[in-house]
This record gives C-alpha cells, sequence and structure tokens, in this order.
C-alpha cells in the first residue's frame, strides 16, 4: 500500500510523458449537458419521455425527414426525396447511399446504411414476425397511441435505396409523424448480429444509430458519455465528447452552470433565471414551444367518472395563482387544449375558472357536498409545461380543501411514475406534453384517444368513440380548413367533457455557457446538440 | 490469553452478523407489497416465472426455510434485483461502496493528521492560548451540522470564488477505466491518462468532500486526545520524569503520547459508523456516486431489494470495522483483553 501510495505521488509530481497519452488533455473538445432524469431506454421507439428524448433522439439516430421549424415544410434527413401516390396511400423514399451507422466497441458496421434497414426499423413496431417486436413487451407508445400499426399496412423494399410504405387509408399526418424524433433508423445488421449473439435484450440498451454522436457508456445517476462519431454523414461533428451530467435536482443544475461543470441545462426554473441572466458568461434563451401542462383524472374511477365532479375539481382551482408561483409568469394560461400558436387553435368560451361557490354547486349536482378524497399525483421532474408539480399539486390541494375535498399528494421516481400512471394506478395526475411536429394531431390522439388509453399513454383513461371519429375525420381530409373544423370540434369537446384540465402552456428555456454554439432551440421535438462547439 | 479474547470477539461478531440477516430477512414481510417482488426485484413476471421464483424462494414452506434459502442466496451473491434499475443489487453495491469507503478513508486520515496534533498541542499548552484556541474551534466544528457546513463551503468555494467543482468525483470529461472502482488508484492503474490532469482533477473534487466528512472526526479525535493527554500528564511517572529532567518534548513524545493514543486508536475504529452514516449526508449534497446516495435514492423510490441490500452491506461493514478496531485495540493494549465480556 505504502509503495503504492508513493507510486501514485512520484508520478504525479514528476510528471508522466512516458506514459503514452491515449487521450487528449483538451477539456475543450468535450460537452457537458446536465440533464434532469435517467434515460428509460435508448431507443426512441420505446418511449414518448421528453427528457429521454433530449438526451438520445436527435445525438443517436437520424430520421427519414425532419420538419423545419420556422416554415413548417419537410426537410430531407436520410431520404433524398419522396413521393406521394394518387391516392395518398403510398410514400415512395429514395435514400442517401453514404449514411454509415456507429462503429462501437459492441459492433461494426461493413455496409452503409440502405433499404432494408429501414424496412427493418418500421417492421419492428408493427410487423409480429418481425424478431424484435416482442423485445421490451412490444410497448411503442407513440406509434401505438396515433395508430400507425394499424395505418400501415406494409413497408417495402424496392431496390437498395428505395422504400415504399403502403398504407391502408391516405391518412394526413403520416408524413409529419415518419419526421418525429421516434422515427428512427436502426441497424438491421446490428440488430442480426445480436440474435446470433442471443443477447436481442440488449438492443434498446446498447444503441446503434447513425447520428452525430456514437454511445459510449451510462452509468445509471451518474452520467452519460458519447464520442463523435467521425463518419456522420451530414456534416464534421466539432465536439470530440458529449457527457450528459444526470442531474435530477433543479437547483443543482444551476450550480453546476454558475461553477462550469456544466454547459448547457434544459428547463432552468424560472425562479433561478435571473440569477443567470444576470451572469455575463451564461446565456438565457426563452422560446416558445408546442405544449400543454393539464391536470388529468382517472376517468374510469368513480367519482371521476362523472363530468360533473370532474367541472366541480376544474372550477375549484385558482389558475392565476398557479401562474404566477409556478411559472413565474413565463407561460400562457390555456384557453383550450391546443396552444394559440398552433393552426388549429381556438379560445374556448367554457374554459373552466375560478368559482369556488360553482364547483360546490356541481359537487352538490352530483351528489357529493360531502366532499371525499383523492390522490393527486405530482410529477417528480421539471419540464416545460410544468416546471414545478410540487407547488403546483400543494396550490390544487389548498384550493380543493375549500369545496371540502381532501387530496393526497402522491410522488415517485420519473420512470416508476410514468409507469404506474400508464397502469392508471392513480386518481388525477399532473402532467403534460410537448408537441413533437406541429401537426395538432399530435395534441389529441396520442393523448387522448382511445388506443392510447390501451397504451398506457392516456392519463385520462378517456375513451369516447365521438372524439376519437373527430379525429380520424381530420385525418382523412387535406383540405385544412376542414381539419381546422374538425380539430375545433375536439377542442371543445375536451372542455366540454374535461377528461383533463389544461392549465398552461410553459415557454422553453434553456441555460447555455456563452462560448458554446450552434444550440439552439426548437418549437417542438427534442433538443439537437450536432452542431454544438466552442468558440 | 489472547486467542480466549479472539474467541469471544467472534462469537460475539457471528451474533451480531446473524441478528442482522434475520432483520434483514424480516424487512421483505415488513415491506409492503409482494414479498416475491421484495425478493427478487422481479416486476410483473408472467405465471411461468413466478412459479420458478416462489420455488427458488420457498416460499410455500416455512419460515426456516425460507430462512435458509434467503442465506444461501446471501453467500451465492444474488441479492435480487434494483426495482429501479433492473441490475442486480450486488453489482451496484460492488461499483458504489468503494467510492463510499474511498471518502471515509481519506476523511479519517485527514483527521487523524490534524486531530491528534492539535489534540496533543492543547494538552502541552493547556489553558494557554493555544489550548483555549483550538478548543473553540473544535468546539465550533463540532457543533456544526455537516449539512449545513457543506452548503457553507459549497456557497462560498464553488458558487463564490469558484474554486472547487461542486459534484462528482472527477470531471466528467476524463474517462477512467473503472477496475477496482476506488478513483485515484483506478487513475495510477490506467498510468494516469489525459497528462496527468485526470488525477489534480480527481484531487481537486475530492477536496470539499474531504473537508466535510473529515470535520466530526477531527474535532472528536482533538478533544479525546487532549483528554487523554491531560490524564497521562498528571500521572505520577510522569512527574517522576519531569523530576529527572527530562524537557517537554521529550516528556510528551516518549512517555506521554505512546499511552495517551490507545483511548484515541480505540476511537477512531468507532468514528467509522458515524462517518458512514455523515458520508451519506455529503454523498447526496456533492452528489457523490457512493452508497449513501444510492441508499437514499433508493428509500425515496421505494426500491425494497435496493434497500435490503444496501443497508445489509453497511451494517455489514460498520460491523466489521468495529471488530477490527477493537482487535487492534487489544493487540496494542494488553488491558483491554482483559475485559471479561466483549461488547460491540
Amino acid at each position: 500500500m505504502r509503495k503504492l501510495f508513493f507510486g501514485v505521488l512520484c508520478t504525479a509530481l514528476f510528471g508522466c510523458t512516458d506514459q503514452a497519452p491515449n487521450k487528449v488533455n483538451d477539456k475543450s473538445q468535450g460537452l457537458v449537458y446536465c440533464a434532469e432524469a435517467n434515460p428509460v431506454s435508448f431507443n426512441p421507439q420505446v418511449t414518448t419521455t421528453g427528457s429521454t428524448i433530449d438526451i438520445i433522439a436527435n445525438q443517436l439516430y437520424d430520421t427519414l425527414i425532419s420538419i423545419d421549424p420556422e416554415s413548417g415544410e419537410f426537410l430531407p434527413e436520410l431520404a433524398t426525396s419522396w413521393q406521394v401516390s394518387e391516392d395518398g396511400k403510398s410514400f415512395t423514399f429514395t435514400l442517401r447511399d453514404d449514411v454509415q451507422f456507429h462503429d462501437t466497441l459492441y459492433f461494426t458496421p461493413t455496409r452503409k446504411m440502405n433499404a432494408e434497414d429501414v424496412v427493418f426499423s418500421f417492421n419492428r413496431l408493427f410487423d409480429v414476425y418481425n424478431p424484435y417486436h416482442f423485445v421490451g413487451d412490444a410497448n411503442y407508445p407513440y406509434f401505438q397511441s396515433i395508430g400507425l400499426d394499424q395505418l400501415i399496412r406494409q413497408v417495402k423494399k424496392v431496390d437498395e435505396h428505395t422504400v415504399r410504405f403502403d398504407l391502408f387509408n391516405a391518412e394526413s399526418s403520416f408524413l409529419s409523424n415518419i419526421a418525429t424524433d421516434f422515427a428512427v433508423i436502426l441497424s438491421k445488421e446490428y440488430a442480426d448480429q445480436l440474435i446470433e449473439l442471443e443477447l436481442k435484450q440488449d438492443f434498446d440498451q446498447k444503441p446503434v444509430g447513425t447520428g452525430p454522436y456514437k454511445y459510449r457508456e451510462f452509468l445509471r445517476d451518474n452520467l452519460i458519455r458519447y464520442y463523435r462519431h467521425e463518419h456522420y454523414w451530414k456534416h464534421p461533428v466539432y465536439m470530440e465528447q458529449l457527457v450528459y451530467d444526470i442531474t435530477t435536482n433543479g437547483t443543482s443544475r444551476i450550480a453546476k452552470m454558475l461553477t462550469k461543470e456544466c454547459d448547457i441545462t434544459a428547463h432552468p426554473s424560472a425562479t433561478q433565471l435571473t440569477v443567470l441572466e444576470q451572469r455575463k458568461d451564461i446565456e438565457v434563451e426563452k422560446a416558445a414551444n408546442l405544449n400543454i401542462g393539464y391536470w388529468a383524472f382517472n376517468t374510469e374511477k368513480p367519482p371521476f367518472d362523472n363530468p360533473l365532479v370532474r367541472k366541480a375539481l376544474a372550477h375549484s382551482i385558482d389558475f392565476e395563482k398557479i401562474m404566477q408561483a409556478v411559472f413565474y409568469n413565463n407561460g400562457i394560461l390555456a384557453r383550450s387544449m391546443l396552444p394559440p400558436s398552433s393552426w388549429a387553435f381556438e379560445a374556448q368560451q367554457k374554459m373552466p375558472t375560478y368559482d369556488p361557490e360553482k364547483a360546490k354547486e356541481y359537487l352538490k349536482q352530483a351528489g357529493l357536498e360531502g366532499g371525499f378524497s383523492m390522490t393527486l399525483w405530482a410529477m417528480p421532474v421539471s419540464r416545460i409545461y410544468n416546471p414545478n408539480a410540487r407547488k403546483m399539486a400543494e396550490l390544487i390541494q389548498r384550493d380543493l380543501r375549500d369545496i371540502g375535498v381532501n387530496a393526497r399528494i402522491v410522488e415517485y421516481e420519473w420512470n416508476t411514475f410514468i409507469e404506474r400512471v400508464g397502469r392508471h394506478e392513480h386518481d388525477s395526475v399532473l402532467l403534460g406534453w410537448a408537441a413533437d411536429t406541429p401537426d395538432p394531431d399530435n395534441f389529441f390522439s396520442p393523448l387522448l384517444s382511445c388506443t392510447a388509453t390501451f397504451s398506457g399513454k392516456n392519463p385520462s383513461n378517456w375513451c369516447n368513440p365521438e372524439f376519437d371519429l373527430l379525429l380520424t375525420q381530420a385525418l382523412d381530409t387535406n383540405d385544412m380548413e376542414e381539419r381546422k373544423f374538425y380539430y375545433q370540434q375536439a377542442q371543445k369537446m375536451v372542455i366540454e367533457q374535461l377528461p383533463l384540465v389544461p392549465i398552461a402552456h410553459g415557454l422553453r428555456f434553456q441555460a447555455t455557457s456563452s462560448d458554446i454554439k450552434g444550440v439552439s432551440l426548437r418549437p417542438f421535438g427534442g433538443i439537437s446538440l450536432a452542431e454544438a462547439r466552442r468558440d | 490469553m489472547f486467542a480466549k479474547y479472539a474467541y469471544r470477539r467472534l462469537s460475539l461478531l457471528c451474533f451480531m452478523l446473524f441478528t442482522l440477516t434475520i432483520f434483514t430477512f424480516a424487512l421483505n414481510y415488513l415491506f409492503p407489497g409482494e414479498l416475491i417482488t421484495n425478493f427478487s426485484g422481479e416486476v410483473n413476471s408472467s405465471y411461468a416465472q413466478t412459479q420458478v421464483l416462489v420455488e427458488k424462494y420457498r416460499i410455500e414452506e416455512n419460515i426456516f426455510v425460507q430462512y435458509g434459502a434467503f442465506m444461501a442466496r446471501m453467500f451465492e451473491g444474488d441479492w435480487g434485483l434494483s426495482l429501479s434499475s433492473g441490475q442486480p443489487v450486488l453489482s451496484h453495491v460492488k461499483h458504489l461502496f468503494p467510492a463510499t469507503l474511498e471518502l471515509c478513508l481519506y476523511a479519517l486520515t485527514v483527521a487523524v493528521i490534524i486531530g491528534v496534533p492539535s489534540g496533543v498541542i492543547a494538552s502541552a499548552y493547556h489553558k494557554k492560548w493555544p489550548d483555549k484556541l483550538i478548543n473553540s474551534l473544535s468546539l465550533m466544528g463540532f457543533s456544526i451540522p455537516v449539512f449545513w457546513l457543506a452548503l457553507l463551503l459549497i456557497m462560498a468555494f464553488c458558487l463564490g470564488l469558484g474554486l472547487f467543482p461542486m459534484s462528482g468525483r472527477i470531471g466528467l470529461l476524463y474517462e477512467i477505466q473503472p477496475v477496482t472502482h476506488f478513483i485515484l488508484i483506478d487513475i495510477y492503474l490506467e498510468g494516469f491518462p489525459y497528462g496527468g490532469a485526470a488525477f489534480w482533477d480527481a484531487l481537486h473534487h475530492l477536496a470539499l468532500p474531504t473537508v466535510v466528512l473529515a470535520m466530526y472526526p477531527t474535532t472528536v479525535l482533538i478533544r479525546f486526545t487532549r483528554d487523554s493527554m491531560l490524564e497521562v500528564l498528571d500521572q505520577n511517572y510522569i512527574k517522576t520524569a519531569r523530576a529527572k529532567g527530562l524537557n517537554r518534548s521529550q516528556l510528551i513524545i516518549h512517555h506521554a503520547l505512546r499511552n495517551a493514543l490507545l483511548p484515541v486508536i480505540k476511537q477512531i475504529g468507532l468514528q467509522f459508523s458515524t462517518l458512514i452514516t455523515l458520508a451519506m449526508i455529503t454523498e447526496v449534497i456533492f452528489s457523490w456516486p457512493g452508497i449513501g446516495r444510492w441508499l437514499i435514492e433508493s428509500i425515496y423510490q421505494r426500491d425494497f431489494p435496493a434497500i435490503q441490500g444496501g443497508l445489509l452491506a453497511v451494517s455489514f461493514f460498520v460491523i466489521i470495522a468495529n471488530m477490527l478496531s477493537d482487535f487492534i485495540h487489544s493487540i496494542l493494549d494488553p488491558l483491554a483483553r482483559n475485559q471479561a465480556h466483549g461488547k460491540v
């Protein structure tokens, strides 16, 4: 031991130039991002959790096409061009021929990306004969909640670099769904290799993609390490290394920004924004974002199956107070399910307002004037649509007491929380949704449709055939005016039935060290660090 | 003589460990939730899987058989799966414990290096200004809660002056292969990568947590050394030595210190249990990826297999550490061996 100690000391004191420095002594070649939670998985197909998507989707993977955040037009990514057939039921994508998969410790690609990879990636989602379909319980929440498994008839390889999607019926949101962060392209070669090694369950934990960074290691509750993908097809990647520092505590994330342990952090809490804004070496970006924070009721559980009870609860809460105390006025009070920046938005006349008397009246009508007890689940992480669910829950708890309802606040670790809400163990839950595409359907189908109920993504457990019909009708047409009409009907219905109470749309914040460039906020989807660099 | 003493100690140790395993085993029944989930950490298992588990854990047999199966699994290293990560609990413990141990060892080393000499100085200058200064400082250090001290230091040195990082064991951009999971040793084994910068960075990260964690044991050691020195200095053989004309430093170093250190050595061992508790708080504040932080997280997440495994590992370690220090003490101090009954 003593020998070892002196060995350590001597080498430390007199340098170690004789040791081959296989690692560069240049911290400026790396980027540290302070993330708020452990990733649920390393495959965006199997999750919709925003904190996970931020970490994995745009860093490790690419999609066929993407959406321009400004103009809303589709941009080529892995697909260079695409054609739609006359009847709108068939989409043909032409693929790039120069896309390399990641070369990692556990997989070395021998070929470039081709049509087989695309076919494999999409088949996994809905083809029960795909060897990977049932890996991880065949749970593809986003695709199941929008019913993609019932939409795609088949995905066909036309030739080496052409893929055709045949649909059962024409659906106007198909391209925007293909452009979300979830519709990533995986490597079939890697999948085959894992089948041979009988390690199929590794597929979603040790990722191989085409994105700007490749996976190196993940230490739970501690960090995730990526290295640069040297053969990234789009552009050279500046950063040698990308590390996610998993810091669940919001105050710690801010403190780490101040001590320079983090270069970027998402969702700094609004209270601490002033601290960050005063610093010259930190830039705070603020952007409108397509999202909604809501309070959802488990509509299958009495007494919440009664719309009158839901109305009573909705009328009992003081929205203004929530906007001040939770959002610090950095949010927009919801006037519908959709945010005002969405093209289908219509302000709702019947939006519930703070009115305890009316709330008591509704309770009386429902025969519950004596009040009751309920659980109020508050999400444990800070997201744009709800920066502090705990505080919001406490405010609501206080307001509910006035109408004789006794609420108990329930909290779990994020992944457990999502899982349990998915199993509908809650009475009511404070949650939210950040859009992945600008298409209004993205707010309805993944959250409130019947298919979403079955996949556990519908926190209201609400399945209303009339509502689903409206959504289907809106998707069946390409006429903008007609779609707008249906979505306005849908918004109206949400407010009348109140399976959930829309509370607010948060603004998205991001704090960045001022020497980091090339990271910008988008109004939807996860963050992309592909072009990050240090000046 | 010594063999008898050792035998007494060892049987006491066995009894302690036995009680500990009984307690851990009982936890499975005391936790809410399915017994089989508490044992195995498998959630939503299929019917067939459940049958295998029932067979393996002997759920349907009487409690003694269950306990036997439980002990067998513990020895085999099958501690169940963590509910939150799905990984084996034992692998978590193996990876996290060294981090805690490392922190505790450095803190204890600092405590001994600072505490013992300060105590000696204080007693040498009894009731003069160095004594008063050291005494009041140690009283302050003793009274300040560790989490408060940690926050003050973070405010001053991390956020205010920007001298030290406030979290983790090493800058995240340094990638060190974990072999022993002791960060400094791992860096040494890898041959000081990144041109030695990683090593300095690790020391840099160690500084504040070590200071925070060392505060309490240091003050305890100061007070103990001082009291024990004063007691020894009062004894007749010291007076005789002084009468023979020995000077002060000879007196203190050669005659008084050796005897005075005996109870202090015992204290060092006893400090370990307090240290582990304090380490948990320190780890949470400094995001130190050790077992304490993991255990506290597990408690928050109601991760029963992890709580169970963590508690078992930590208490096991504390008992062993106490026992070892007791042995060392008895080797150095023959009087201690004559105690009729072992105690923990």
